[in-house]
This record gives structure tokens, C-alpha cells and sequence, in this order.
């Protein structure tokens, strides 16, 4: 909320207290703020001026000529384009050399704001620019309507020359302050004049209320209010105001709403908006002759009524909408905006001033419902004291005495069933000091209760605390520990920590996570993290078989878009759509890889029952170096770190997110952790991948359960090794493994080990062969073995090979 | 004879400086020492000899080719030096050419966030726990105090599967949970991802994470809060790092504040990180609200605790001076790799 300071000052005597004390201090009682500004700040050299003379230009129609005192002993000449612009007035005048915050009529604004010199406008000098209200740096949303367009004319008398500084009060600065919702009465001057008060140890003088009433007989003669829903109107308070001139406010009056960043707009307008800035209480005038019956009830529209508001739009309404009604139509929406049958016109005699509490949930759901968000309805829905209904009408009606805009109606019309009063609330000493960790006396928390206007009663540890009805906060115990620990001071608090014993854990999946990302860290690829919403389409994309379990995905109601709809259920889209980004721009080989959370819906009662959230991991990776063996083995790298021993990989050449060709489930001890292989050809076309690409999605969650990280020491073999190497060829279609796993077995106990190291193809073994060559491994832990030892064992195997895979041992 | 081996002493003594390499010095020692060498057929022929004779001869034979030997074995030590270092210096290499690296690869920057400061609260002695992405909405809100018309349960903001379960849009939710299956002393942090309705722009993220903090145990003080908080920051932002614990409004905490630490780019100068004001706002937390303890089934007349919560994009965009939060989720592997 904007804040001039100006204002606060008519409250609370904070003279002497700059801004650089004044601001830290009341960030730390809790009023938070980003920074203050100055107004004023890059005028220089802009004077009132005041017009004597206004000719047409001689070589220009829509230019004007003008003699203007500036407090010389010569007028000074300007010409201008301003249509606005008259003799006998006065306007700001900036002079030659002068500085100006602006922006300049079409023009983007210049830091630290534009030097103006004095020119020529065809053939005709001019020492001088006449200013509008934006290029002296006031919001365009606060330029008051009177001169929205042209140049600033300004309200009142002035001496011609004096600085505008000056004679405007411009040299003030204006806090903008966060509020939080908890705090509604702080989006109010006196709100904010309390916690300045509570802040600097000061007391708060109330605005003046009373008014002479001089209008004659008494608001009831004119009107009468009936609330016929007093759950959704807890109070309703009337004035009524005669002979009233509708005309331009006088400047402090604007100043004032234009610091605080509304706009003027007529007098009875801006009265009515400075004094909703003042309490925090909306009001609302209508002119008296709209109302039928001279009778006002308060009451819930119909489902379906149509009614036009002020702004000259229609709004359908229901039946939960409270109106404010006429003795035959509703004439206002309540708490929200005004109708336009009830609006004040031009020849508006008398005024009924209404000054309402409204229940806030209703207010901020209609506020909803029909799309309308005011001043008024802001405020409302966070919740206001009833109790301000007649001290706001009573201010306003002092201000329009005070400013000469109507003569006040005696007496008022209130409508208050049930009367809020301050209530007590016991707060234990002790209890206090123990939520805060410090050690104040009960007099020093009483002292502190009180500076923030409550009282206190009761006796011994128990405080009986009686906020003001304003602060619709506090209602339990640690309500009052905050405020006794805002005001004594945060930043006093000792800094200590709880005295407590305890050790900390991870889980296992924490930890597990840790290795795996050093693994893959290692083995060069990096880390991404994408959204765990995704399309639904994104299953389909990667041509995951229809009906498969990844198609029911958990749908979100209301998304930001289709593409962030759906939950995924696998990783593997949104990798590759990474990897088809960072294809297309240019880099040209990536290895990365993911560990997030997949999301199974409960199929039984998904509006109710949480799905089943599990971590997955995907790789993915292209470029020159890449092919499925190089991501295997990252796959069989990552299960070792992470002591998955026996992985099996099984050819599947019918899923077709896969190359058919290049494609393998893993198991292990006949659990499956996850396929992988190359992407087909189409689907990388679709994420815009022309290179090959491969890509894993295994289920982290079942690797977890696999995982053994306890390391136990295996003797080193004192013995060594028989190395036998031995090539032999075999038709194409004869797997590596099937070769191993015979060789395995035929081998006996003394083979130690058998690994594949060579492949061979082409003319030396014919088409449709090829040759692979092993060393086989022989070992004892007893004794060194000679060669007699295993060849026994060593001839079995080829022979097993030779029987059953036809593999014709080839020289090495 | 002594003269014949005078002349072949000359004549070794002659030879072995001229000596270049190992060969040649092997086949000088076969010249001179070897078998069919002179001194083997003077010694040989030193049978006919008298004992003087053969004495004296003798003697003067075991001299030369003492000598020989010598020289000979120095000449092909200083061989040996010079061939080693003609070899080194013929391997002499351009060290200005690269070097051959291996390729590595990195978290992503929010994880290496999140366990940065899990690290540091784990050194206070705080276990991490995590929880569910999808929650209901009474552990989002209503367990936590949150009321019933808060603007920050509606549609708007929060992303919803049903009227009970939402995608949880911080990670307090947690708190409740984790009070619920533990009974004090509770000491944990819970990291996670958070979603809110925010279309993606260069500030926000309809995902984002977060990491909570939680403590309860009889006696736990606002004081404990903020001499915690002003540790984590040291540690966590470096020790000259000052700390501001000011007053905030949240519903699940009371009294509640928000932590601001001097800002890491000018140090609390004042600089467009930390918008002049030499502060940068990072965290808020306070003391858990009564009603929050009896949600986790907590009797808040024995027990108190503090919760405290912080954005992970916050910090990281921050402490690495990244400018876009989109940034972190386009994956861009030149960005990744920034942080290795």
C-alpha cells in the first residue's frame, strides 16, 4: 500500500525522523517495504506560472502564443500546443535549463530526467514549457481527470515564480508497504499511523469527525435501510448530505489521493475515496432522487436478474450476490461497485452517503463470480470492523463542510443488530517469554500491548488483553507472542539453538541417488530436471502400445495448458524432447540423464486416493561416439556402483518406441528394472532428432530394492591366472551371450572368468559369420595351475561349442 | 713383450676416447680384451717365461687391462648419459598442445541446491525426509491452518486432480505428516519439487522446489529459530554472511518471520541483485501454529517446534547470478554444464 508521509505526519508526530531511520525501524515491528520514494526528485527550475495573455500563433493554428509572469519583471513568452490552456491561470512553467522528470509527450522517459532549453516553434520563441501533470513525474493513473488531457492547470491561487516544489509540497517521499492478509486494517492511513505510533513509542491523534450538521431536520426523514440478510450485512450506516456542488478538490486533497496513487475526481468523490484510505472503510454516494420508496434494503439478488454497474456493463447475477436495493430495484451491487441508475450527476442536489460492513467470503466469492475486482471489493473480502461504519460517514461528513461541498443532513441511519465489542483474551507472562525465548517482566509486555492501543487487565502471570476491534487478528495466545516479540524486536532475540540429541539420517533412496549421480557424473553426463506434468499425448508420441498401463494418467483440472496437463508416467518423452532441443541447437552430442518421480493413479478412487508415486531414471544420448553398446554400458556401470549384480539383457524387437533391431529389457533374477535401446528412426523424427539417438528408462524404485552398497572384501588371489584366448566363428545370428553362457557351463570350476574382446567380420570367415574371440580366464586359490591342469576343461568347452553352435575354433 | 704391451695400451688408451656408441664399445672391448685380443695371446704366451719374467709381465698385463676396463666402462657410463639424454631430448613434447580430458558431466544446479543446504542442516543434525509431489488438499491446507477462503486454494494458484487432492504447492504439507509419525525430539528437512499456477516467464515457474525445516521438542524457542537460521546462513552463504529476522504473516506459524541475508553479490552495498537494498529475502519461517501441532497429533501445552521454508530456484538463481528461471527446465546442455 502506498504511503505519503505527509499523511502519517497529521497522525503521529514523527518530526525529525528521516526516512533511512524510519523505514528499518518499521520493517522490523512488521511493516515490510521494498524501498521509498521521493517526489520532487529531478524537478529543477519549474516555477508557477500565471497567463496574461493567450494568442493564436501567427504561422500555426493549433499553436498558441502566450505572455507568462514568472515572478520576473518581465513576462516571459511560450508557445504551446496545450489545448487546455487559458488566460488567468496558472500552470507549472518550466523555465530554460530546467530539469524534469518526464517522460515528454511521445517520448521514452530519460533516466534521471530531461533538460529542457529554450526554442523556437516557426519563426516564434519560446523561453519556456508549460508542464502536464505526467511530466513532472506523477503515474498517468493518478493525473487527476480535471486534466487528464493537456497541460497541469492547477486548483487555487499562487505567486507567480515561486518554485513548484514549494508551492505544490512536492519534496515528500512515499513508502510502498507490503501488507499481509492477516493485517486488512493496516490498508488504511490510521492503520499504518498505529503501527508508526507502536513503532516510535508515540500516540496516534484521531482526524476530526465532528461536522455542524446545518442541513436541518434528520436523515431518517429521508430515508430508511431494512438488511434482510444480516449474515451477509452485519451493519449498514447512512448519511444523507444536501446542496451539494460538485466541483474540483481543492489541491491538498488531491495531493493526497495522488501520493496514495488514486486518481481526483470530483470533490465528493475523492472525499468519499480520502477516507476510505484513511479508515480502510469503503463508502458510496448515490444521488437520492434514484431511490424509489426513499427506502434501501439490503438483500440477495435472483439467479439470472441482469444488472448495470457503473462502468455501463452488464452483470448476470445470483442468487449468493448481496444488492443493495431500492424500494423497487437493486441500485448497487454491495461491497463492489455501484449501479449506474443511482450514479450522481451533474445536477445532483442530495447525496446519500452509505457506509456499510459486509461479510467478506461473500464478498470475495461474488467479487469472483462476476469477474469485478474494485477498491471497495478488495478491501471488503479481507475482512473490515464494523465498528468504522460510522466514524468513516461522520469523517466524511466533516470533510464536506470543511471543504465547502454540501450542507450535512443532521442525524444518521445505522442498522447494527449485533454490535462488535472489544473482547479479552488471557495471555500467560510466562507463556510468552517461553514461545519467545527471552525473559521480559509483565510490566514491560504490558507496556509494549499498550503502545499498540490495547489493554490490559487481569494480575499475576495472567494478562487479560483487549485489542482494539480493528485488529481482527488476534484472537489466541500466540497471537500476543508475535506482537510483544514484533515491538520489543526481532533483531533482539538472543541467538541460540534447541538443545536436542539427535543424529541425522538419509534414506536409502537419498543415498542411493547420491552414487548414481556420481556415477553418471562420471561417465560424462549431466543431470536434467523437467516438469513432472506433461502432455497426454507424450505416451501416444513415443508409440508406447495402446491399452498399455502409461496411457492412464493422472489429469489435472485445471492446467496451465495441454502440454502440462497430465502426470507423467514415464520419463522418457520428456528426454527426448531435451535431447531434440539441444539437437536443434547444435550441440552435438549429449549424454544426460534424469531421476524423477513417475505418477500411477489409484484406478479405484482417483478423487480421493493419492496415485503411487515412484522414482524412475531415464538416459538419453547422441553423437559420434554413441551407439547402444556405449549406453549398456553406462547401464552395467551404473548397476556395479550400485551393487545390482547378475542384470539380464533381453532382446525385445516388438516395442515400438525402440529400434526392433536394437532393443533389450533388463531383468534381474527375473525382476524387470527397465528397457532399453535405440530410439526408431520415427520417433526421434517427431522430437526433431535426424541422428541417432538412445535412450533408457529404467525404474529406480526396483533398482533401490536390488542395491547392496555394503562392500565386502574378496581376497586378492595370490595364484596367478591360466589366460587362454581362443577365436571362434559362428553363424551371425548366434548371440555373444548364448556363446558365454555354454562356455560358462562346459568350463568347470576352474574357469575363472570369460570375456569377449574381439568381433571379427569379413572376407577370412564368410558371409553370415563372424569370428569372436574370448579369453578365458583359469584360476586356483590354491596353487598355480600348468597347463595340463585345464586342458581337459579348455577342450570340453570348444567342443560344447562345436556341437551346439557349430563354432569352428579359428587360429588367434 | 712389455713393449708389445705398451703399444697395445697406446693404442687402447688412443681408441676408446674416439668410442661413439655402445656397439663400437663392445667391439673395442672384444679388440682389446676379448679372447683373440692381443693381451689374451700375451698373457697366453707367457708360459715360456721366466717366474721373474712372468711376474713382472703379469703385472704389467693386469694393469693395461685394468686400465683398459676402465676407461672402457666410463666411456660407456658417459655413453649411457649422453644416449639418455639424446632420447629425452628427441621426446621433448609442445606442452601447449590440450590436454586429452575425459568427459564429466554434473547434477542439475537445483539438485546440487538441494543438497547443498540438506548438507548443511544435515550438519546440524537434521535428518532429510521427503514426501509425495500429489497431496491432499487437507494436508496442503487445512492441516496447516490455512483458512478456508485463502485466495491461495483457489484454482488459480493451486493445480487440482479433485476437490481433495492437489499437486502440493509447498512442502509443508510434510510437517503434518511427519509430526504424525514421529514422536518429539523431530529434527528434519524436506526437500522437494512445489507447484503453483504461474505461467513460466523469466521469474516464474509453475514448478519449482522447495526445502522445509522442521523441529518440535519441549522448549523450542523463536530464540532457537533465529540462532538456527543465522547459522544455516553463514554456512551456507559464507561467514561474513549477516542475517535480518523480521516480523511476516503466515497461517501455519505464530509468531512468524522472514529471514533476509546480506546480499552474496555486493555484501549489503546495495546493487541491482539485492534492488539497493543491500538485503535479499530468502526464507520464511516461524513458530508452528498451535493448531498445526494438534493436526499432527502434537499437545502444543508440552510441546512447541519451528518450521521454516525456502525456494530452491530463489537461491540458486541468486548465488549463480542466473537472470531466468526457464533457464533451469529448458535443459540446455550448455547451461548444465556451467555448473560441473
Amino acid at each position: 500500500m502506498l504511503v505519503p508521509i505527509e499523511w502519517i505526519k497529521d497522525y503521529v508526530n514523527i518530526d525529525g525522523i528521516e526516512p533511512d531511520e524510519y523505514c528499518p525501524k518499521m520493517i522490523m515491528s512488521g511493516s515490510n517495504l521494498d524501498t521509498y520514494e521521493y517526489f520532487g526528485k529531478e524537478i529543477e527550475n519549474v516555477v508557477i506560472g500565471k497567463t496574461l495573455l493567450v494568442e493564436k500563433h501567427p504561422n500555426a493554428d493549433k499553436l498558441s502564443v502566450c505572455q507568462v509572469d514568472v515572478g520576473r519583471e518581465k513576462p516571459v513568452q511560450i508557445v504551446t500546443g496545450a489545448p487546455n490552456v487559458a488566460e488567468n491561470a496558472y500552470f507549472p512553467v518550466a523555465l530554460d535549463g530546467s530539469r524534469i522528470p518526464g517522460p515528454l509527450h511521445g517520448k521514452p522517459k530519460e533516466e534521471g530526467g530531461t533538460v529542457l532549453h529554450s526554442t523556437e516553434f516557426r519563426g516564434v520563441k519560446s523561453e519556456g514549457m508549460f508542464c502536464s501533470c505526467g511530466e513532472l513525474g506523477f503515474d498517468d493513473k493518478v493525473v487527476p481527470v480535471a486534466v487528464k488531457e493537456g497541460i497541469w492547470r492547477l486548483e487555487g491561487e499562487y505567486t507567480p515564480g515561486e518554485n513548484i516544489i514549494d508551492a505544490l509540497g512536492l519534496n515528500s517521499y512515499c513508502i510502498d508497504f507490503e501488507i499481509t492478509p492477516n493485517r486488512p486494517d493496516c490498508l488504511a492511513m490510521l492503520g499504518m499511523a498505529r503501527e508508526t505510533a507502536a513503532t516510535f513509542s508515540k500516540k496516534v491523534n484521531y482526524p476530526d469527525t465532528s461536522s455542524k450538521a446545518l442541513g436541518g431536520g434528520n436523515a431518517t426523514d429521508y430515508l430508511s435501510v431494512e438488511i434482510k440478510r444480516p449474515d451477509l450485512c452485519p451493519r449498514y450506516t447512512a448519511r444523507v448530505i444536501k446542496d451539494v456542488v460538485i466541483k474540483q478538490s481543492p489541491w491538498w486533497l488531491q495531493k493526497r489521493l495522488m501520493f496514495a496513487g488514486m486518481r481526483p475526481i470530483n470533490n465528493i468523490v475523492d472525499i468519499t475515496n480520502f477516507v476510505m484510505l484513511e479508515y480502510g472503510q469503503p463508502l458510496h454516494a448515490f444521488d437520492i432522487r434514484t431511490v424509489a420508496g426513499n427506502k434501501i434494503v439490503v438483500n440477495t439478488a435472483s439467479k439470472g436478474d441482469i444488472f448495470r454497474t457503473l462502468d455501463n456493463k452488464e452483470r448476470e447475477l445470483d442468487d449468493d450476490i448481496l444488492m443493495i436495493n431500492d424500494a423497487e430495484k437493486p441500485i448497487g451491487i454491495a461491497g463492489i461497485m455501484g449501479g449506474l441508475n443511482s450514479e450522481i450527476e451533474v445536477d445532483t442536489n442530495t447525496i446519500v452517503l452509505e457506509s456499510a460492513n459486509f461479510f467478506c467470503d461473500n464478498i470475495r466469492s461474488s467479487s469472483k463470480k462476476l469477474g469485478l475486482r474494485t477498491e471497495a471489493s478488495s478491501r471488503y473480502e479481507k475482512g473490515i470492523d464494523p465498528n468504522l461504519c460510522e466514524v468513516a460517514a461522520n469523517r466524511v461528513c466533516h470533510l464536506i463542510e470543511l471543504i465547502g461541498a454540501g450542507t450535512v443532513v443532521p442525524g444518521a441511519i445505522d442498522v447494527y443488530p449485533n454490535k462488535v465489542e472489544a473482547q479479552a483474551y488471557p495471555v500467560r507472562v510466562s507463556r510468552m517469554n517461553a514461545i519467545n525465548g527471552i525473559d521480559l517482566s509483565r510490566e514491560e509486555m504490558v507496556c509494549i500491548l499498550e503502545r499498540l492501543e490495547m489493554e490490559v487487565a487481569g494480575e499475576g502471570d495472567i494478562m487479560l488483553v483487549k485489542p482494539p476491534t480493528v485488529r481482527r487478528d488476534l484472537s489466541i495466545e500466540v497471537d500476543f507472542a508475535e506482537e510483544i516479540a514484533r515491538i520489543y524486536g526481532y533483531d533482539k532475540l538472543p541467538d541460540t539453538t534447541p538443545k536436542m540429541n539427535t543424529v541425522s539420517e538419509i534414506s536409502q533412496s537419498w543415498r542411493l541417488r547420491q552414487i548414481t549421480r556420481q556415477c553418471m557424473s562420471a561417465m560424462g553426463a549431466n543431470e536434467i530436471q523437467t516438469y513432472s506434468f506433461v502432455s497426454p499425448k507424450s505416451v501416444a508420441n513415443i508409440r508406447v502400445p495402446e491399452g498399455s498401463w502409461e496411457y492412464n494418467m493422472l489429469k489435472l483440472l485445471n492446467p496451465l495448458g495441454e502440454d502440462t496437463s497430465a502426470m507423467r508416467t514415464v520419463l522418457t518423452p520428456n528426454m527426448l524432447e531435451v535431447l531434440g532441443r539441444n539437437y536443434s541447437r547444435n550441440i552435438s552430442a549429449v549424454r544426460a540423464y534424469e531421476i524423477g518421480n513417475v505418477f500411477k493413479p489409484d484406478p479405484s478412487d482417483m478423487d480421493h486416493t493419492l496415485p503411487q508415486e515412484s522414482l524412475s531414471m531415464s538416459i538419453g544420448l547422441y553423437g559420434k561416439d554413441e551407439d547402444f553398446f556405449t549406453l549398456k554400458g553406462m547401464i552395467e556401470d551404473l548397476f556395479e556402483m550400485l551393487g545390482i549384480e547378475g542384470a539380464e539383457f533381453v532382446r525385445e524387437s516388438d516395442y515400438a518406441t525402440y529400434h526392433p533391431g536394437r532393443c533389450a529389457r533388463i531383468y534381474v533374477g527375473g525382476i524387470y528394472l527397465g528397457i532399453m535401446g535405440e530410439i526408431h528412426p520415427e520417433v526421434a523424427e517427431l522430437y526433431g532428432l535426424s541422428v541417432r539417438c538412445y535412450s533408457a528408462e529404467l525404474l529406480f524404485a526396483e533398482m533401490e530394492k536390488l542395491s547392496n552398497i555394503e562392500k565386502i572384501y574378496h581376497p586378492i588371489p595370490k595364484f596367478p591366472a591360466l589366460e587362454r584366448d581362443i577365436a571362434v566363428v559362428v553363424d551371425e545370428e548366434t548371440e555373444v551371450n548364448e556363446i558365454k553362457k555354454a562356455a560358462a557351463e562346459a568350463g568347470g570350476e576352474l574357469l575363472d572368468s570369460i570375456e569377449l574382446f574381439d568381433i571379427y567380420r569379413g572376407a577370412q570367415v564368410g558371409d553370415g559369420k563372424k569370428s569372436l574371440a574370448f579369453s578365458l580366464s583359469y584360476r586356483s586359490y590354491e596353487r598355480t595351475l600348468s597347463d595340463e591342469e585345464v586342458q581337459e576343461d579348455h577342450a570340453r568347452i570348444l567342443k560344447v561349442l562345436a556341437e551346439r553352435y557349430n563354432a569352428v575354433l579359428r587360429e588367434v | 713383450m712389455q713393449d708389445e704391451l705398451k703399444k697395445l695400451l697406446e693404442e687402447a688408451r688412443a681408441a676408446i676416447p674416439a668410442i661413439a656408441s655402445m656397439e663400437e664399445a663392445d667391439s673395442v672391448r672384444v679388440r682389446y680384451l676379448g679372447k683373440k685380443s692381443k693381451l689374451t695371446e700375451i698373457l697366453r704366451s707367457m708360459g715360456k717365461l721366466s717366474h721373474e719374467e712372468k711376474k713382472s709381465l703379469g703385472q704389467a698385463a693386469n694393469q693395461a687391462r685394468e686400465e683398459i676396463e676402465t676407461l672402457l666402462n666410463d666411456k660407456m657410463k658417459d655413453i649411457k648419459v649422453k644416449m639418455m639424454d639424446d632420447k629425452l631430448n628427441r621426446e621433448r613434447v609442445d606442452i601447449t598442445e590440450p590436454g586429452r580430458r575425459t568427459v564429466i558431466g554434473t547434477p542439475h544446479i537445483i539438485t546440487i541446491t538441494l543438497e547443498e543446504i540438506s548438507d548443511v542442516f544435515r550438519s546440524m543434525g537434521y535428518s532429510v525426509v521427503e514426501g509425495s509431489e500429489v497431496d491432499t488438499v487437507y494436508y496442503n491446507f487445512d492441516a496447516l491452518n490455512a483458512p478456508k477462503a485463502h485466495p491461495s486454494r483457489d484454482m488459480t494458484d493451486t493445480f487440482y486432480f479433485s476437490e481433495d487432492v492437489l499437486l502440493r504447492t509447498q512442502t509443508s504439507p510434510m510437517q503434518v505428516r511427519i509430526m504424525e509419525n514421529t514422536t518429539p525430539p523431530i529434527k528434519a528437512v524436506v526437500p522437494g519439487r512445489c507447484f503453483r499456477c504461474d505461467a513460466p516467464d523469466a521469474t516464474h515457474s509453475p514448478m519449482f522446489h522447495q526445502v522445509e525445516g522442521i523441529v518440535v521438542d519441549e522448549g523450542i524457542t523463536m530464540a532457537d529459530l533465529k540462532g538456527t537460521l543465522a547459522t544455516f546462513a553463514k554456512l551456507m552463504f559464507g561467514p561474513d554472511t549477516k542475517i535480518k529476522f523480521r516480523p511476516h504473516h503466515f497461517p501455519f506459524t505464530e509468531p512468524s518471520g522472514e529471514v533476509d541475508v546480506s546480499c552474496f553479490k555486493c555484501g549489503g552495498k546495495g546493487c541491482s541483485m539485492c534492488k539497493g537494498s543491500g538485503w535479499i529475502e530468502i526464507l520464511g519461517c516461524g513458530m508452528i501454529h498451535p493448531n498445526v501441532l494438534k493436526a499432527g497429533g502434537i499437545d502444543p501445552e508440552k510441546y512447541s517446534g519451528f518450521a521454516f521454508g525456502m525456494g530452491a530456484e530463489r537461491i540458486a538463481l541468486l548465488k549463480h547470478e542466473i537472470d531466468d528461471i526457464r533457464l533451469l527446465y529448458e535443459n540446455d546442455m550448455r547451461f548444465i554444464n556451467q555448473f560441473k
